[in-house]
């Protein structure tokens, strides 16, 4: 799904990214850990195709990057810190203005379904500007997953949810993995992370410095090789 | 005018990095510059004749419309080298937009100084709303603009990016802008070359031609060596930055 | 892309038909530069008549400048930005759904704000109705094609109200002079109507260069 070589990003004569490496295969769901300021979220950004790497060659779905950008864009759903939504706009606005950007047919049932789905009906026509952080969330998944994408890309979804609305959250990303999505999802929530995700990825100082399979559901081996990693604490 | 050119691109294109041509061509802009100078100012006070109507004053006529020429050029060197850096996005062509615009306004400045003297003596006003000084003044503004986006703050290929964008558009608004006044109001202006049909006097005598064409080579070469010189000393302040975030980046590792 | 502009289009117009904050301060800030102008120019005065033509281009500029000035700046506000850039569009869409919806909230202050000049100075009308319209129409056009891509320049910078400006008065001095010229021989001298035609196509040919233009750089501006 997703090839990265020698992957670059330099801003001001400073490294952002020095050198990725990473091959994502479909259907597969991968956290992203690292410290602040590690690039985690440059590396989504590149992604997306909203900020042109300086060197390096990515591949989505066969396609490059640099050429294909419009086919790209199709693909994936993105949802980075802020939530990217209208605030004079109710969710369902917000949702069917989207909806209809992508060119997708029926936006409307569609938007009140996703509405139903993360649990805010009941708020479908208020405006988002009165909304907590939490629904705010919720609806912004909402929006990254509106046109059925299949690749998503998340940058710190959990943070600043309570416990509810992580595990809606958590069922979303979930039944579109069912749907054979594939996600990358950066995070500072190790546990979230072993709980959906089934490889992780370690980022420090714009270098994969680890890649690893999760087999089972193991938070010690999450935080211990990320100790490692980041800590340098064995 | 052509061979002027032709040398002012003989200059570009030889002082990238090669060592040795480095030091030789500044060298060799910064003697011709010196020397065509000094030839200009012998050559509008001594040899030139005296202008009837309107005396001394009439002297600044030469870098008047000198700083003129060199105002365009300068400009269109930024236009080019801005179509360069969206094309190929090479940091160098930005460097060279920028130190053309900025040595542009300078000689602005300077055309917007010595035309309202001119015009004082010659229509007893200092500013008249004539076209090419109107287009001058917002030519002025408009790469004031210029030089104010590059005093954004945010990484220099942003920077560069919008500055090249505005340079693109500033410079094909001149025509325009120029056509637009000149309708406006045109009743200044002495046509300089050639026949003017209406205005005694307006005529060029052929040692005044000769002081002007000097005087024209010589801020040719002067702007060619402030831009080369200019580039050389913004690609030091790059690399000691580069230097600086090297060290920085060793220290925290 | 048409379809993609006039989304962006109805979405900025429709979240100002809810808020109607940027309209509101349009047009109240068309009626104080009439308001100022009747103090600096005494209305009942006859030689006033001379300054309408310029009056009107002034409120068309200053209260031009507030939308523009809000059009990119109010994406910044979560990002939207972001999400535009991130949907399967060209930028020259967004480009030209900005443009629209800006030109016709420019097209709303001018209805109201004109007639109301009018009414202040009791101006009357030599015929020629139909030909000021064009005025205004070309006038406009190009005065809010190139402050949209301009805004959008602006918007990168954290003084952006204080850029624009700075930026779009002296590229568009040819469409000012020429607009204002055309307006006053509309108005006044309609027996001179050749030369009105001449500024009018100086502004159209204006208005093609630049929009072209506009839309070939605008992917540059729109970079993150
Ligand atoms: N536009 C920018 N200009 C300069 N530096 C930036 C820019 N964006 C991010 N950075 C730098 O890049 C580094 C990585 O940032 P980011 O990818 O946001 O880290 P994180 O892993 O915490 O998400 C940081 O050191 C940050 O200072
Ligand atoms: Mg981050």
């Amino acid at each position: 799904m997703i090839e990265i070589s020698k992957l670059i990003k330099k801003a001001d004569n400073k490294l952002i990214l020095r050198g990725i490496d990473l091959k994502i295969g479909k259907g597969e769901t991968v956290a992203i850990l690292g410290p602040n300021g590690a690039g985690k979220s440059t590396l989504l950004k590149v992604l997306a195709t909203l900020i042109k790497p300086t060197s390096g060659l990515v591949k989505i779905n066969g396609l490059e990057l640099r050429n294909n950008q419009m086919k790209i864009k199709k693909l994936q759903g993105y949802l980075p810190h802020s939530s990217l939504l209208y605030e004079h706009y109710s969710p369902l606005e917000n949702l069917v203005f989207f909806g209809n950007l992508y060119g997708i047919k029926n936006a409307e049932e569609k938007a009140v379904e996703l509405v139903k789905e993360v649990g805010l009906s009941f708020f479908l026509n208020e405006p988002v500007k009165n909304f907590s952080r939490g629904m705010i969330q919720r609806i912004a998944i909402a929006r990254a997953i509106i046109h059925e994408p299949p690749l998503l890309l998340l940058d710190e979804p959990h943070t600043g949810l309570d416990q509810g609305a992580i595990s809606i959250l958590n069922n979303v990303i979930l039944s579109m993995k069912a749907k054979g999505t594939t996600t990358l999802m950066v995070t500072h929530d190790f546990k979230q992370a072993a709980d959906i995700c089934d490889r992780i990825v370690i980022i420090k100082n714009g270098k994969v410095a680890d890649d690893f399979r999760m087999e089972e559901k193991a938070l010690d081996t999450v935080s211990e090789k990320y100790q490692l990693q980041v800590e340098g604490v064995s | 005018m052509s061979a002027n050119l032709e040398r002012e691109k003989g200059a570009l294109s030889s002082s990238e990095p090669v060592a040795e041509k480095g030091i030789l061509v500044p060298k060799i802009l910064f003697g011709a510059t010196v020397i065509s100078i000094l030839a200009s100012i012998y050559l509008i006070f001594i040899y030139s004749s005296i202008e009837k109507t309107m005396g001394v004053v009439q002297k600044i006529f030469y870098y008047h419309v000198a700083s003129a020429w060199c105002t365009f050029l300068a400009f269109f060197v930024t236009f080019i080298f801005s179509i360069l850096f969206l094309a190929k996005r090479k940091r160098i062509f930005d460097t060279y937009a920028y130190v053309s615009a900025e040595i542009g306004v300078v000689f602005t400045t300077i055309v917007l100084t010595t035309g309202p003297i001119w015009a004082k003596s010659s229509w007893n006003t200092w500013w008249a709303w004539e076209p090419r000084l109107t287009t001058t003044l917002i030519l002025w503004f408009i790469y004031m603009a210029y030089i104010m986006i590059r005093q954004m703050d945010g990484v220099w290929d942003k920077k560069a990016r919008l500055a090249s964008v505005f340079g693109i558009i500033g410079f094909i608004d001149v025509p325009i802008v120029f056509f637009a006044i000149r309708w406006w109001q045109s009743k200044f202006h002495p046509i300089v070359f050639g026949n003017g049909p209406s205005q005694k006097g307006g005529g060029i005598e052929p040692d005044m031609l000769v002081a002007l064409l000097v005087s024209i080579t010589a801020l040719t070469l002067l702007y060619s060596y402030l831009l080369q010189k200019g580039v050389t000393l913004e690609n030091m302040r790059i690399k000691v930055t580069q230097y600086k975030e090297k060290l920085r980046e060793d220290l925290e590792n | 892309m048409i379809r993609s502009a006039l989304l962006i289009a109805k979405k900025d117009l429709y979240s100002e038909l809810k808020t109607k904050q940027v309209l509101a301060t349009m047009i109240i800030f068309a009626g104080l530069v009439i308001l100022v102008f009747s103090f600096a120019f005494d209305p009942a005065n006859n030689t006033t008549k001379a300054v309408i033509p310029g009056v009107i281009w002034v409120i068309i500029v200053f209260s031009g400048i507030l939308g523009l000035n809000r059009s990119f700046i109010s994406e910044q506000r979560n990002d939207t930005m972001q999400g535009l850039m991130i949907a399967p569009m060209d930028a020259s869409s967004i480009f030209l759904g900005k443009f629209l919806a800006n030109f016709s909230m420019m097209l709303v202050v001018e209805l109201v704000s004109l007639p109301f000049l009018f009414l202040l100075f009791d101006f009357q009308m030599y015929g020629g109705f139909g030909y000021l319209i064009l005025v205004l129409m070309i006038g406009s056009f190009g005065f809010i094609s190139i402050g949209t891509f301009l805004a959008a320049l602006a918007a990168n910078s954290k003084s952006s109200e204080m850029l624009l400006p700075l930026l779009l008065f002296p590229v568009t001095s040819p469409i000012l002079i020429g607009a204002v010229q055309a307006t006053k021989i509309i108005l006044t001298n309609i027996e001179k109507l050749s030369s009105a035609m001449a500024w009018i196509q100086l502004i159209s040919a204006y208005d093609v260069i630049f929009f072209v233009l506009c839309f070939i750089l605008i992917e540059n501006v729109l970079e993150v």
